[in-house]
């Protein structure tokens, strides 16, 4: 021990030890970094304005002085600011984007379970779904159905009337609208009372069964609690509901809710098209849980249904989540496609009209790659709370 | 069965037969177990039937029986009852492949693609031999012969020659200097070439770019990898029609006013960016799925950093991504629909502006051209990506040896 | 081992630095346009990427229009040959981009004067070679007369135009209603009309006309008698180049000038013996009225002859020699009752 001690390591010259070289490099490549981040910013601020392109966010705050067909909050051309017209294309985007979400995984989980079913003749139908609609570019299949599928349909005047009091043509689908009376609040009230109170009775009944291994029954209260409550008190106020029918009135249908066909052409195409690769995520998920697991549950006396919901799918669920993450992710940034067929999006509306109209090229492209960005970022840090419900449980 | 714990009984008859199982084969028992396995299974099979049989004719006919297969012009498209117009896919089938280059000089853009195929099936061939020289050509040459093909001989080259053709006097070759491969401006490149073009060059400068890119994000340097690591996570959080707009209106921006990115260039450059931060995070899949232990014994052999990655792990690392690289290349190919948006006339584009042309427009134009473009785009992505599934399997067979 | 991640390193520095270098040299671009277009040996022109009578090429690939004819003038004044001109198709989108970055020296995309555009986007319009007003095209068998009978129509349109702006400000000021569906082409926008999403259709009067030739029954289709706005159009240039600026400007006055003084490209030759000072003048007979403009004396003489003068390249592009048969209207000589004017060459 003593005679090792005494071995001294071969000294090594100051300017050769490694690990200033290393931080040598570190800092020049910073220096170049920074320097070169600088310069262009500089060059492109000093470009932009040798051109005359605006350089700061003024354009923000003015008046936009377009109209946008479909708005979720109130804007009109003459009151509303570039701003304004900012916010109702994200919406948009928004809007799409979470109803495009909900089917998608509607639709996915259904056919991901459809291709691995025992019947021949449905699983090649969900195979040939998957094939035809994972190999053709999304934007043929948006054109499609808003060219080929959506535009042929009627003019206002020869509208195919549907259920209900709806309406559609190639304008759209025109739906009956709910207007609520006074009292209607107290209803949602009710709702809302339902919804806690399910919540409450379900960690409650989780409780239980951990303390004494008897849950209590869940479904019957959550159900008489989530909708039962709220039409017992919708009823007690007296059924304060009217509903607005769309009328044919000059050149189209006045009153209702109206669903534009740009709106239903996106949806559908984004909805279609990611299902199809959820349905592949799904189908690697249950087939990734082992045939053994199955075996245990049926040995264990579950039922088919019970073995399903209480061992195969929370198991697939880890191998699903992380990759419907960034289904869902695929999902918003394609709605960007919208700007093909009209539909006011963010693209749409500020990186096209806006950034045109007010010559802000590169504040209005930055503005939008950021929002995608911060939606990106967003919805995984969403999907990683939920995909901690699902992950092992290490002990 | 004997209960083991009391050992009181013991059975003393033979049991009674079963009765035979259900026909295992035949197609009577393959549709009973396949077709009715159930009740829900039933249900589905009906419905499913009945959608077929609601769809499949009208389909079929559609397609074939009623389509009109040829003709002058959409009269005959137009009429009532009338299907797909084939006819209009016919007239404008050079439109949809060259868009508007010159029609005497399309053996340029024959060639290129040609050359392509080929280069390409020499490098996806499984058993084909020297594929380092393949890539190298594929990289490097094959890019620099495109160009000259198909945009025109560049200055350069013409310069060289036309000093070959002074010291040697050979006024053949002084023509050629002077004459061959003239400019065809990219304004007038468009259709399948194009979309095809836009893919090709993505993959060109992303596989060297994306290797790089994986290797930043992996290295112990603080700043690269920071570098890296931000370039790859913005651009896959953003669309790629941002990518375009920022590549077509900021690019020029940024850069020289002589240097000024031509207009097809530009969203060359942001397919390429885009394609190669997707192949970075690809290549380093398969960088994580090479054995700690490859790099440990290559350090122990004493190899240093670029031999140990160029002999020992890249080679492991691309071989098992190939399925990767070819699914990044599948995506690849259907974004480039996305370059119209910034004026570019690739196929789908040259196929949704033709329905305008009123010679032809009727109701059933719209549906043929999409079904055409659909078909091309699915026969190109289908087939590569059962080559991807092909090689997936052949690396699984290799791996369990 | 460190030597090769340094070279990694730097080769991914030289990179960098390769980048910014070209970034900092961005700035030393003051080059006056002439001299680089004479270098170059062409004019990049933003044009439309397909509106007849204005700008469009024909099945061949030669580009044809009014707003065409003003970049091969520019051309034949320079290089005394009107085709060296390279086309570049914009879309309403891109174009002021497109200008504002120096890809191209001239924008004669029937773009519209306005006050915004010269004050914020830094462009000059440099004179009005088609005097337009925007308008409405329905469907006859809508039985509409007036644009003031569209309350609660959809009505479609191209975006990032002013005639976006001016369909906003028209609805509201008559206090009616309506849907806007924007598309991002006007083809797409035509299209989505033809089809029946939108009752109406809105833009330039003179695009009305053109796009009308596009659609399937064309006499299903009516142009209603309402002109909403005042729509100047012209060829516009970049600012801090008043070469450029006077050069672009002046070939649309030699062309003016020509048919005022009723010089033709079949008359030219003639005329040049005129006794006619005016004319003389013009066609560089006397006095050197180019050389200021960075121009050969006979830079309108070149014009003439090469592309005619402005009334016989409006007949040939969009009036009555054309399929579009515009009337010259507010489009004529200012001596015959229309708004067209240009300064005296002296």
């Amino acid at each position: 021990m003593s005679d090792a001690s005494q071995v001294q390591p071969p000294r090594t010259p100051f300017l050769r030890a490694e690990t200033l070289r290393a931080a040598a490099w570190q800092a020049l490549m910073l220096a170049l970094i920074g320097w070169l981040a600088w310069s262009a910013f500089d060059n492109a601020v000093e470009n932009m304005r040798a051109r005359g392109v605006p350089t700061d966010f003024s354009f923000w705050n003015r008046p936009s002085g377009f109209d946008i067909n479909q708005t979720l909050v109130q804007y009109s051309s003459s009151g509303s600011t570039y701003g304004r017209a900012f916010v109702v294309g994200l919406l948009n985007t928004l809007l799409v984007a979470a109803f495009g979400v909900l089917f998608a995984t509607v639709l996915g989980f259904a056919i991901g379970v459809a291709r691995l079913s025992g019947n021949w003749i449905v699983a090649r139908l969900a195979t040939i779904y998957v094939e035809v609609i994972r190999n053709t570019p999304l934007l043929l299949q948006l054109l499609f159905w808003y060219n080929a599928v959506l535009k042929p349909l009627p003019g206002p005047r020869q509208s195919l009337a549907l259920p209900a009091g709806a309406w559609v043509n190639n304008r759209g689908l025109f739906l009956p609208e709910p207007m609520f009376g006074p009292g209607a609040e107290w209803a949602l009230a009710a709702l809302g009372a339902g919804i806690a109170g399910t919540i409450a009775l379900r960690l409650w009944s989780a409780r239980r069964r951990a303390a004494t291994g008897v849950g209590a029954p869940v479904l019957w209260p959550s159900l008489a609690l989530v909708i039962g409550l709220p039409l017992l008190v919708f009823a007690l106020a007296g059924a304060p509901l009217t509903w607005s029918f769309p009328e044919l009135r000059g050149f189209n249908f006045q009153g209702g809710v109206r669903v534009f066909p740009e709106f239903v052409a996106l949806l559908l195409g984004l909805s279609l098209y990611t299902a199809a690769f959820i349905a592949e995520i799904v189908r690697a998920g249950i087939v990734s849980v082992s045939r053994g697991q199955t075996e245990a549950a049926s040995a264990l006396g579950l039922t088919r249904g019970l073995s399903l919901r209480l061992v195969v799918v929370p198991q697939a669920m880890r191998v699903i989540v992380p990759p419907l993450t960034n289904q869902y992710l695929n999902l918003t940034k394609n709605s960007s496609l919208a700007v093909f067929i009209g539909y006011p999006d963010l693209v749409q509306v500020f990186a096209g009209t806006v950034l045109n109209q007010t010559g802000a090229a590169v504040q209005v492209i930055s503005i939008t790659m950021a929002v995608y960005l911060a939606l990106s970022l967003l919805t995984s840090a969403a999907m990683n709370l939920f995909n901690r419900r699902f992950a092992l449980q290490e002990r | 069965m004997a209960s083991r714990a009391s050992g009181a009984y013991l059975r003393t008859s033979v049991s009674p037969d079963l009765p035979p199982p259900a026909r295992v084969g035949g197609p009577v028992a393959w549709v009973r177990e396949n077709l009715f396995g159930g009740v829900l299974s039933s249900v589905l099979t009906v419905l499913s039937a009945l959608f077929l049989v609601w769809v499949t004719p009208d389909l079929i006919r559609w397609l074939f029986i009623d389509a009109v297969w040829s003709a002058p012009d959409g009269e005959a498209c137009r009429a009532p009852g009338a299907g797909a117009c084939w006819a209009y896919v016919r007239a404008k089938i050079s439109f949809f492949a060259y868009g508007s280059y010159p029609r005497d000089l399309l053996w340029r853009v024959d060639l290129t693609l040609l050359l392509g195929a080929l280069l390409a099936a020499w490098l996806l061939w499984p058993g084909a031999r020297r594929k380092g020289l393949g890539l190298l050509l594929f990289l490097v040459a094959y890019p620099i012969l495109a160009y000259n093909l198909l945009h025109g001989m560049a200055d350069s080259l013409r310069a060289v020659l036309r000093g070959l053709a002074d010291v040697s006097g050979s006024a053949a070759l002084a023509d050629v200097a002077q004459n061959a491969l003239p400019v065809v401006g990219t304004n007038l490149w468009g259709g399948i070439f194009v979309s095809l073009l836009v893919a090709t060059v993505g993959i060109v400068v992303s596989l060297p770019l994306g290797v790089l890119l994986a290797l930043g994000r992996q290295s112990s340097a603080p700043v690269l990898r920071m570098v890296c690591v931000v370039l790859i996570e913005v651009v896959r959080g953003v669309p790629l029609i941002t990518v375009l707009f920022m590549a077509n209106t900021m690019l020029p921006l940024f850069v020289p006013e002589q240097w000024s990115p031509d207009r097809l260039m530009r969203p060359l450059i942001g397919v390429a960016i885009f394609a190669s931060v997707y192949m970075a995070e690809v290549v380093r899949g398969g960088l994580q799925a090479v054995p700690k232990g490859q790099f440990e014994g290559a350090m122990a052999l004493g190899l240093t950093w670029r031999h140990r990655m160029a002999l020992i792990v890249m080679p492991q690392a691309l071989t098992t991504v190939i399925p990767g690289i070819v699914n990044s290349f599948i995506a690849l190919f259907k974004d480039t629909t996305l370059v119209a948006i910034v004026g570019i006339f690739d196929f789908l584009r040259a196929v949704d502006t033709q329905r305008l042309d009123p010679e032809w427009a009727g109701p059933s134009i719209s549906a043929t051209g999409y079904v055409f473009a659909a078909a091309f785009y699915f026969v190109f992505c289908f087939a590569m990506s059962r080559y991807s599934l092909m090689m997936e399997r052949r690396l699984a067979r290799g791996h369990a040896k | 081992m460190k030597i090769t991640r340094t070279a990694l390193l730097a080769s991914v520095a030289a990179a960098i630095l390769t980048a910014a270098t070209s970034a900092a040299s961005a700035q030393a671009q003051v080059a006056r346009t002439l001299e680089q277009v004479k270098s170059r040996g062409f004019i990049s022109c933003g044009s439309n990427p397909g509106l007849a009578g204005f700008g469009m090429p024909d099945d061949k690939g030669t580009w044809a229009g009014l707003d065409v004819d003003l970049c091969r003038a520019v051309s034949a004044a320079i290089f005394n040959d009107p085709n060296k001109v390279k086309f570049i198709p914009l879309t309403a989108k891109d174009r002021f981009t497109a200008l504002q970055t120096g890809e191209i020296d001239v924008l004669a995309r029937n773009g519209t004067w306005t006050q915004s555009r010269e004050a914020e986007l830094g462009l000059l319009w440099t004179g009005i070679n088609y005097y337009d007003g925007q308008g409405f095209m329905v469907r006859k068998k809508l039985n509409v007369s007036s644009a003031l009978e569209l309350s609660g129509a959809s009505i479609c349109v191209q975006q990032g135009t002013t005639t976006e702006l001016n369909l906003a400000d028209y609805f509201r000021s008559n206090n009616m209603k309506y849907e806007v569906v924007a598309f991002a082409t006007s083809n797409e926008a035509v299209k989505a009309y033809d089809s029946g999403r939108c009752d109406a259709y809105t833009t330039d009067a003179s695009g009305l006309y053109a796009e009308r030739l596009k659609l399937v029954n064309a006499d299903e289709h009516v142009v209603l008698p309402e002109v909403i706005s005042k729509e100047p159009l012209g060829p516009s240039v970049r600012q801090g180049d008043d070469q450029w600026f006077n050069i672009v400007k002046w070939a649309h006055y030699a062309m003016l000038n020509a048919e005022e003084l009723g010089v033709t490209k079949a008359n030219l030759d003639e005329k040049l013996k005129s006794p006619n000072p005016e004319v003389r003048r013009l066609l560089g007979a006397e006095g050197d009225f180019g050389k200021a403009l960075g121009l050969t004396p006979d830079w309108a003489y070149r014009i003439v002859q090469h592309v005619g003068n402005y009334g016989e390249s409006f007949n040939r592009n969009v009036g009555e020699g054309s399929r579009l048969k515009i009337k010259r209207g507010l489009n004529n000589l200012w001596n015959k009752g229309g708004l067209q004017f240009a300064p005296p060459v002296r």
